[in-house]
């Protein structure tokens, strides 16, 4: 016992250190966060989470409970008899099987409840939106709204929005802790959530089933905004691509654009229609790229579009290796596509 | 009776002891390998845009880290004790088919070699990099795993090398099974039988019940990418979710051979430290039954975000949630066990007490799992990866390193050291909860499993470094058990007969046994011979010559044609393959008709 | 197949069971390969309505063709019993006549299967074309590598039995060979209800 109070205290000052290393981590901000929802959805599994969290909280404390007591209590004692051998107890056995069935009842009811409330069909009026999953990125279609975007969803606030999501190749899963929860976009397959967000904000989410080489980079924003914003949102959407003045390196780099090989993969609307890669029309009016994991701008953008494998390993864009100027001039075009 | 020594006796052994050491030793190096793999998964993301790996061979990392921890390791480590421990607690001499035995250990070690050659073999697929293990999770979902999508061998290796580590476990289950029924010492009824060779019976029936649906999964997959079938792929009409389907029908009940003979070394370890008999030994074997059977009812609780239906969502949560009912149950009787006794806190009472608690907090947070809707935030994130931890390594782990002390002076004739072995619990144990402790709160503050790095502003940046210290800490305590052993090896304590007092027939015959294990096959009276009827079953020096079979080495030939033919397909080289259908064909032939007498 | 009167359970050892120790473990096999077999069944039937394209079953498959091999693997089945009962009573003369009338049996059965086959990749179905070339292929291919199996094994047997090496004393091997040959049968009985008898309509 010496000896190993000894090795405690030695550790003592290790422990504590990782100990407020752990309390720090609580500190936040967590944009990311299952616990704090902000929408119907995630609230009522987050109402149904805690229940079952505290019931599991209290068998915890009971069942560990009894066995560090058991442990202490009959640590054994120099020249003491050996214990009566008991072989078992019929009651007690009935009893720790009912009880624990009851408890799961507790959890049970609500589960299948929240269930059916969750993956009700959506509601006459919802906003539809269309989510395809790609390798490694997210593309988002408004369908009444006539739409196309990527990786930047939009939404109005206190509206039941229904998403209708598929995958382009493999498997992804499409996850917005605060507001949508998790689900799979599977190919072949229409999967759905309907969810109604409650608070205007920014949110973050991320592709959470693995999808090859840079499933750690298949991120998403979420901006929920009032009817207003939303609306005004949309209308830039909707409007053609800006059409840089004549003489201007933005022109150039329309130019370079619409005779490069972006056309084969990008669409923006009235210069290219490629299918694969996400739609740039409105490139600028976003505040991220390549899968939402870098920022919106120029230098970013520079080092994308010459050497995207290297910033998003496995990334289907190819090393363009474009001349400065090139780049530079489409780079510059790309970012006045407000 | 002197045993044979040298390689030749190594190679061409069918002592169940002989085979369940050749197990243990090479589990324990794939354990190791497998924790190399964890340290640098660990090393990774220590920090948020780590840079110690790149994105392929993280993703190869964890892929092979999942595979080898439960095929390579954990599986492995509980045969080795199937095969050293079972025959001696019914009180036989061997298992029912010796070179069967041993043909299941040299499918697994040529299975494992071969899967982990994919690490250096780069070069010759012309991958431009030395490494083509695989990488599309242990858990390899289709459509992802396709050719199309997985374009190198890495695939290939994974899926033939786990063909070739199924034929192993099937030899393996279908032996114990017979073993077990059918050659018990006489008063051994079922009901008298050591809770560990029960749990035992019920994990091999599940290996050679769930291994056939996994071995037709694979073979689909390989259909797909070698022979342009569409099994799993929309253009052809397939749907990527019957992978899932297939692989968690196997997988569940994967999971359950995982725990089961853990649960069982505990079983025996409990009443033995305690001094008295396990409480509600009847419940306790029907529960690992009933688990067992149960076990095929939940498979698409794996499935929750899929998007199955309600009804799928509600019947299978239901499932999921009664299983949990008798590993409840068995808790309970564990804690009733140690209640009333007289606790001895020996390094192996320390283990199995550890896996009881960490077993609890798993199971606990499986019960969250269970709910759909709850679920749908947790499954694929950190939570996750925290609850198999805690089922996996506080369960299966603390279990097998409970049964390596409490069964090391039987096997070896030696002690492990007290002091040390109390160092790797208590390293151990810390190390643990350290290092998945914080995963419950890094997935449910955000972050997704399998990814090679995460972004600073999800702010589990110094919760993930937590976890990265509290694997090394694992580690410090895995160098003071390999220490531990090698100390042991000429400075151990002589163990004798039975250094624990325990209760059943192990403990009856000498550290290590006879290589014919007893010299008069006991007759059992209860189900606690050696503190019931010691006496009658007290072995005496053998009367006359015991027979006991020789070696072969057909079970070596038969097994080689596995990784041959497996190489055949990923090289293309048909050639091969007829080579290694003939090794195969000489080698089964030759066995079937050697003079072999049990 | 292990010669040596091996193992002492043949020969009356005691085990707990009292069963011999080999027959046991075929069954334990068996129970897998039930388990086996069940995934490919279960994948066909999942898939019996997914073809994108033809041919459907409904265009190719022959029935009164397949019923004749069907019938000629069950009639190998009365030889495989016979060819048992002449082994226990060591009628070695009538043994082999039955043995050899079983492998025949399969064989008949095999290259019926291999122009059945060969008649339909000329059709235009192969493994490739639509998942009920897949799955039919996959599945009744699985079960010809298990009659290839068997027939292989029973000509071992045949051959030692020309070489006065099989006698009664070896009964228990020819019976779990039986067990086997019997399983194969009943499997094919299942996949010919399955995939020939109850077929999928294709509409349109």
């Amino acid at each position: 016992m010496h000896r190993h109070y000894r090795l405690i205290q030695r550790c003592l000052p290790g422990l504590l250190l990782l100990g407020l290393l752990a309390v720090g981590a609580c500190a936040g901000p967590f944009p990311q966060t299952t616990l704090h929802p902000k929408s119907d959805l995630g609230f009522a599994i987050d109402h149904l989470f805690t229940g079952i969290f505290a019931w599991a909280t209290a068998v915890f404390v009971v069942v560990e409970g009894l066995l560090v007591y058991a442990l202490i209590r009959f640590r054994a004692k120099p020249g003491a008899p050996v214990p009566h051998p008991t072989h078992g107890h019929t009651a007690l056995e009935i009893t720790w099987t009912l009880a624990p069935v009851l408890i799961l009842v507790m959890v049970a009811v609500p589960t299948i409840r929240t269930i059916f409330a969750t993956q009700a069909p959506a509601p006459a009026g919802s906003l539809k939106v269309e989510v395809i999953g790609h390798q490694w990125w997210w593309e988002y279609r408004y369908p009444d709204l006539g739409v196309v975007t990527a990786n930047e969803l939009h939404i109005p606030v206190g509206k039941t929005i229904a998403l209708d999501m598929t995958s382009n190749d493999v498997i992804h899963s499409f996850w917005i802790p605060a507001i949508a929860a998790k689900r799979d976009v599977v190919p072949g397959h229409v999967n759905h959530i309907v969810f109604k967000a409650d608070t205007l904000g920014e949110y973050m989410g991320q592709c959470a089933e693995f999808c090859g080489d840079s499933h750690a980079n298949m991120r998403l924003r979420a901006f929920v905004e009032t009817d207003s914003a939303f609306n005004a949102w949309v209308a830039n959407q909707k409007q053609p691509p800006v059409d840089p003045k004549p003489n201007t390196i933005q022109a150039t780099g329309k130019d370079d654009f619409a005779h490069g090989a972006c056309i084969a993969c990008h669409t923006i609307q009235g210069v290219s229609a490629g299918m694969i890669g996400p739609n740039l029309t409105h490139l600028a009016s976003r505040t991220t790229i390549a899968g939402a994991t870098f920022p919106d701008d120029s230098i970013d953008l520079i080092q994308w579009v010459n050497h995207a494998p290297s910033r998003k390993p496995g990334a289907v864009m190819m090393d363009m290796n474009l001349p400065q100027a090139n780049l530079q001039a489409i780079v510059a075009y790309l970012m006045s596509l407000k | 009776m002197t045993e044979p020594t040298g390689l030749k006796s190594w190679i061409t052994t069918v002592d169940h002891k002989r085979i369940g050491k050749l197990y243990f030793w090479t589990a324990f190096c794939f354990f190791l390998v497998g924790g190399i793999e964890a340290l640098l998964i660990r090393s990774q993301l220590a920090q948020p845009n780590g840079h110690i790996v790149d994105a392929r061979t993280y993703n190869e990392l964890f892929t092979m880290h999942g595979t080898t921890m439960i095929f390579l390791a954990l599986m492995p480590l509980s045969v080795a004790f199937f095969n050293f421990i079972v025959p001696l607690q019914i009180g036989a001499r061997d298992v029912a088919f010796p070179r069967l035995n041993a043909f299941s250990y040299w499918v697994f070690l040529l299975g494992g070699i071969f899967m982990n050659l994919s690490w250096f073999v780069g070069p010759l697929f012309h991958a431009g990099r030395m490494s083509v293990a695989p990488n599309g999770g242990w858990f390899g979902y289709a459509n992802l795993t396709e050719r199309q999508y997985s374009i190198g061998p890495n695939i290939d290796f994974w899926l033939l090398g786990l063909q070739i580590l199924g034929v192993s476990s099937l030899a393996g289950g279908f032996n114990f099974v017979i073993t077990i029924l059918n050659l018990r010492a006489p008063g051994m009824k079922m009901m008298r039988l050591p809770v560990f060779t029960w749990m035992t019976l019920v994990t091999s029936f599940l290996l050679i019940t769930a291994f056939p649906v996994i071995t037709v999964a694979l073979a689909f997959l390989m259909f797909d990418r070698f022979f342009g079938t569409h099994f799993y792929e929309l253009s052809g009409g397939g749907d990527p979710v019957l992978w899932q389907h297939l692989f968690w029908i196997f997988g569940h009940p994967e999971v359950y051979i995982l725990i089961l003979p853990a649960m069982g070394a505990v079983s025996e370890i409990l009443p033995t430290f305690s001094r008295k008999p396990l409480f509600g030994y009847t419940v306790v074997v029907y529960s690992g039954i009933l688990i067992a059977f149960m076990g095929w009812g939940v498979w698409s609780h794996h499935m929750f975000s899929v998007g199955l239906g309600p009804i799928a969502d509600a019947v299978f949560s239901s499932t999921t949630m009664l299983i949990a009912i008798p590993t409840g149950v068995k808790i309970f009787n564990w804690i009733a066990t140690l209640w009333g006794g007289q606790i001895r806190f020996d390094t192996p009472l320390l283990f199995a007490v550890g896996f009881i608690a960490m077993f609890i907090i798993g199971g606990l947070s499986g019960v969250t799992h269970a709910s759909p809707p709850a679920d749908l935030q947790q499954t694929d994130t950190y939570y996750v990866v925290a609850h198999i931890h805690y089922v996996l390594f506080g369960g299966t782990v603390f279990g097998l390193f409970a049964g390596m002390y409490y069964w090391w002076p039987k096997m070896t004739g030696r002690l492990l050291s007290e002091t040390l072995g109390k160092t790797h619990f208590w390293l151990m144990l810390i190390g643990m909860n350290l290092a998945f402790f914080p995963m419950h709160f890094i997935g449910l503050l955000g972050m997704p499993r399998r990814v090679y790095t995460y972004s600073p502003d999800l702010g589990v940046s110094d919760l993930n470094l937590v976890s990265t210290i509290g694997a090394f800490l694992i580690a410090v305590s895995m160098l003071i058990f390999i220490w531990n052993i090698i100390r042991t090896r000429t400075k151990g304590k002589i163990a004798g007969d039975n250094p624990w007092q325990g209760a059943t027939l192990e403990w009856a015959t000498s550290s290590p046994p006879a290589v014919y294990n007893f010299a008069q096959i006991p007759t059992v009276h209860s189900r606690l011979p050696l503190w019931n009827e010691p006496e009658s079953v007290a072995q005496r020096a053998p009367s006359g010559h015991i027979h006991v079979p020789d070696g072969s080495w057909w079970p070596l030939v038969a097994a080689s044609g596995l990784p041959l033919l497996a190489t055949s397909l990923i090289s293309g080289q048909l050639w091969l393959a007829f080579v290694a259908a003939a090794v195969l064909l000489v080698g089964i032939f030759k066995w079937g008709f050697e003079p072999f007498e049990v | 197949m292990s010669h040596a009167a091996a193992t002492h359970a043949a020969e009356g050892h005691h085990t707990s069971m009292g069963l011999d120790s080999r027959k046991m473990a075929f069954w334990a096999f068996i129970g897998s390969e039930c388990l086996l077999f069940a995934t490919l069944i279960s994948t066909y039937l999942i898939y019996s309505h997914r073809s994108l394209q033809g041919p459907y079953p409904q265009d190719i498959l022959n029935i009164p063709f397949t019923s004749f091999s069907t019938f000629d693997l069950l009639m190998s089945s009365l030889w495989m019993v016979l060819a048992l009962a002449a082994v226990q009573r060591n009628d070695m003369k009538w043994a082999k006549v039955w043995l050899m009338g079983t492998v025949i049996g399969g064989l008949i059965f095999l290259l019926g299967q291999v122009w059945e086959f060969s008649h339909f990749v000329e059709h235009g179905l192969t493994l490739q074309r639509n998942l009920f070339g897949t799955t039919f292929f996959v599945l009744t291919g699985t079960h010809g590598a298990h009659v290839f199996v068997g027939v292989l094994w029973l000509f071992t047997l045949w051959v030692r039995a020309m070489q006065g090496k099989l006698t009664s004393k070896n009964a228990m091997t020819v019976e779990i060979t039986g067990l086997y040959w019997h399983f194969v049968d009943v499997i094919w009985i299942i996949i010919f209800t399955v995939v020939y008898l109850i077929q999928p309509v294709y509409h349109g």
